[in-house]
């Protein structure tokens, strides 16, 4: 893979996203991710507006402004949301309703409770094209 | 004239443009504007004449579900804003 089919993030990212996965369960949660340019990561979590077990829908005024300030400040579209019971691969649902093909779709499943796992996916025009997630430890000086 | 955001997906229908004006006191009657400037616009908004579920649309900070539908009002500064829906699962 080169670095295109990456998806970097940092450990503390990690961390809030599997925090925020656990948060609700057995509920799917969902959000949505701005990359910066220099590679730092804004978390906008988003309600699931149907609180359901096996689909999310992802509350359409708090996406409407995360949407609004990841477009407005040019960050790079990121789109998760979690899998309890399922492994991290996008369902059929998930890929006939992907709507987003300028944006990185994660996954984070607590299927393995012990060894929550975050896989990252292109979806256009219904084709799914894994990338590597590469996780990026805090610098320590 | 109320200016619509364009979503990503649905740019290459409107020549790559993010954002398009179209003249209207409705959002239907701006809906019919743009559609008749981007024909291939009408089957991705529309299905059977009506919006299509999985396309939320504001005007300005407001879900057009929860004023009037497409008879929701808009002013001649208002931005309307077409955002498809995030969703998923395993049905």
């Amino acid at each position: 893979m080169d670095a295109e089919d990456r998806f970097e993030l940092d450990r503390a990212t990690w961390d809030r996203l599997v925090e925020h996965a656990w948060s609700d369960f057995p509920y799917e949660v969902c959000g949505l991710l701005g990359v910066r340019p220099d590679g730092e990561i804004v978390h906008y979590p988003i309600d699931n507006a149907e609180r359901s077990m096996t689909y999310y829908v992802m509350d359409a005024k708090q996406l409407l402004r995360a949407m609004r300030e990841i477009e407005d400040e040019g960050y790079g579209l990121v789109i998760y949301h979690s899998h309890t019971h399922t492994q991290a691969y996008p369902s059929a649902t998930d890929i006939r309703l992907a709507a987003y093909p300028e944006a990185t779709y994660l996954i984070v499943t607590l299927q393995d409770r012990d060894r929550p796992d975050i896989r990252a996916f292109s979806i256009v025009d219904g084709v799914v094209t894994e990338r590597s997630v590469l996780v990026r430890d805090e610098q320590v000086a | 004239m109320p200016t619509v955001r364009i979503p990503t997906v649905l740019r290459k229908h409107t020549g790559g443009e993010g954002q398009v004006s179209a003249e209207g006191t409705t959002v239907g009657e701006v809906f019919d504007a743009l559609v008749t400037a981007h024909p291939d616009l009408e089957e991705q908004l529309f299905e059977d004449g009506r919006l299509r579920g999985f396309v939320n649309v504001f005007v300005e900070d407001e879900d057009i579900r929860f004023i009037d539908g497409l008879d929701s009002p808009v002013g001649a500064d208002d931005e309307i804003s077409i955002m498809p829906a995030v969703a998923g699962g395993m049905a």
